[in-house]
């Protein structure tokens, strides 16, 4: 790990003071940026350690039905408040799917949005990656591409980004609130990730020394709540990164589709929202060919970025399923194996 | 840079001086404090061999700048067992072959009294293991791990009923 400067700001204008000097990072939870810094991806000049903002880290609801999360509101925290998992139940779920119980209680919200792609020709610090080193080249195209994009990527990036919260919270709607020296501004989650184009070091639309405070839902993500599930395919049943995931979140009424929300993880360079999908469902009846075509449309753009044609049918499957599993409505507790679809039945030996 | 920072650890305060704030939790424990019980595995937060708890929640402390900690309350695996009695989860790991070489163990025990202390998985043994997979084990003592959890969980509860009565 390279040598860097500590520094604990009281506030957050010392905190963004601290934080706009070249080569300055903010530190919360930690989880990816010492990985990071112990890899020498990343070789931060200074920490500014934001751990200890006061105002960061609660849970509001808000007047008008929404929430509103503290950016340092640890990932555990939030997956276990029974009201945000009562109203928000694809979101906890998606929560619980990613990482181990440790790495939860230690993540936060602020730092899951800005959590660095698990592409390992970015984490091998030996070969050529135009995240690392602008220019450099894209040693994932020809190579290992199982965890590479088939949506959204460029022939100079094909890395995904590997948030599960992020896919939920793209469904649903989610808002970015951002502090920065020009004062505090908001924008769309669907807008905060860029997409690598020529420059993919560039990922969000954070400038040097702006600060991720809060996450908002609004109230309208909560009529969903009945109908909301997350599904998640990886290497192993748990504690392993997605190859494929979608949220899918329904508005059952009259026995027809009123509203859907559908987004995809895994296999887009930001959490991937399918609004074409989401179209094809309005009015129909929750049934397989609906939910097929629907998962057609959301995949309708994608294209291999190497030896990953797989996640194609892969990602259809996944999307199909978790609109089938919206459907049958939400489990009043969520699975043991949450987002798995190797969720055991009662009496069933362990997979 | 000079750093200090003041700990609790085990019940007794530790204040630390740190000449690199590049120091983690874990080494602080292992090379300052001497208290090596807590393990250096992977250091990339993949196997939980160095899981202690921290404020009461477990946590990885190889992924944790031990500057970040001033304040915190630590407890690792030599501050589990009360006046040279075993802890409930100490005991059950022994009783039911929760480990074979060892080296896995504290960090197994810790997160399992996080675990515990968490409340979500109750005795359900599908929910242990998913909130047990942040600890990995070479030697595939899963199963003991399993029952020792939930034997656990009984002495626990068992002891609590002696006490509230």
């Amino acid at each position: 790990m390279n040598r860097f400067d500590y520094v604990r700001p009281a506030t957050f204008a010392e905190a963004i003071a601290a934080a706009s000097e070249p080569g300055a990072a903010y530190l919360a939870g930690g989880t990816n940026l010492l990985d990071l810094m112990k890899g020498g991806i990343v070789r931060p000049g200074r920490l500014v350690d934001v751990s200890r903002l006061p105002g960061l880290g609660a849970i509001e609801w808000l007047a008008d039905g929404g929430v509103r999360i503290g950016a340092l509101v640890r990932n555990s925290d939030l997956a276990h408040d029974s009201e945000f998992a009562r109203r928000f139940p694809a979101v906890a779920e998606a929560l619980l799917s990613g990482a181990s119980a440790q790495l939860r209680n230690m993540a936060t919200v602020g730092g899951n949005l800005l959590q660095r792609t698990r592409c390992a020709h970015f984490y091998d610090v030996a070969g050529a990656c135009n995240k690392r080193a602008p220019g450099a080249g894209c040693e994932a195209r020809g190579g290992e591409a199982r965890n590479a994009a088939v949506l959204g990527w460029s022939e100079h990036c094909i890395a995904t980004h590997p948030s599960d919260f992020c896919v939920a919270l793209v469904a649903l709607d989610a808002v970015v609130e951002i502090a920065g020296q020009g004062g505090e501004y908001q924008v769309p989650l669907e807008d905060f990730h860029r997409l690598p184009g020529e420059t993919p070091g560039q990922e969000s639309v954070l400038e040097p020394g702006e600060l991720i405070i809060a996450v908002r839902l609004p109230a309208q993500a909560a009529s969903f709540s009945r109908h909301a599930r997350y599904l998640k395919i990886r290497d192993r049943t748990s504690f392993a990164f997605a190859v494929a995931s979608a949220a899918a979140a329904l508005r059952i009424e009259q026995g027809a589709i009123a509203a859907a929300r559908i987004a995809l993880g895994g296999v887009a360079p930001k959490p991937w929202r399918a609004r074409l999908a989401e179209r094809a469902l309005i009015g129909v009846g929750p049934d397989r060919t609906h939910f097929d075509r629907a998962a057609e449309a959301a995949l309708a753009d994608a294209r291999p970025s190497g030896d990953n044609a797989f996640k194609i049918e892969l990602a259809r499957r996944i999307v199909a399923r978790a609109l089938a599993l919206a459907a049958a409505g939400t489990p009043a507790r969520l699975p043991a194996l949450p987002g798995s679809p190797f969720s055991p039945v009662a009496g069933v030996l362990h997979v | 840079m000079s750093l200090s920072v003041l700990l609790s650890v085990n019940g007794v305060a530790r204040e630390v001086a740190l000449d690199d704030p590049r120091v983690t939790l874990l080494d602080l424990l292992r090379e300052r404090l001497g208290l090596t019980g807590t393990k250096k595995g992977c250091d990339r937060g993949q196997c939980g061999a160095c899981t202690v708890l921290v404020d009461g929640r477990r946590i990885n402390s190889c992924l944790t700048l031990a500057a970040s900690c001033d304040g915190a309350r630590v407890l690792t695996i030599e501050g589990l067992a009360e006046e040279g009695a075993l802890h409930p989860v100490q005991e059950a790991f022994i009783a039911h072959d929760g480990f074979q070489c060892g080296f896995c163990t504290p960090g197994q025990i810790m997160s399992a009294v996080g675990l515990i202390l968490e409340g979500h998985a109750g005795d359900d043994p599908e929910r242990i293991r998913e909130g047990m997979s942040g600890n990995i084990c070479r030697c595939g003592a899963y199963a003991g791990i399993t029952a020792a959890i939930l034997d656990a969980e009984r002495r626990l509860a068992e002891r609590n009923r002696a006490e509230a009565a």
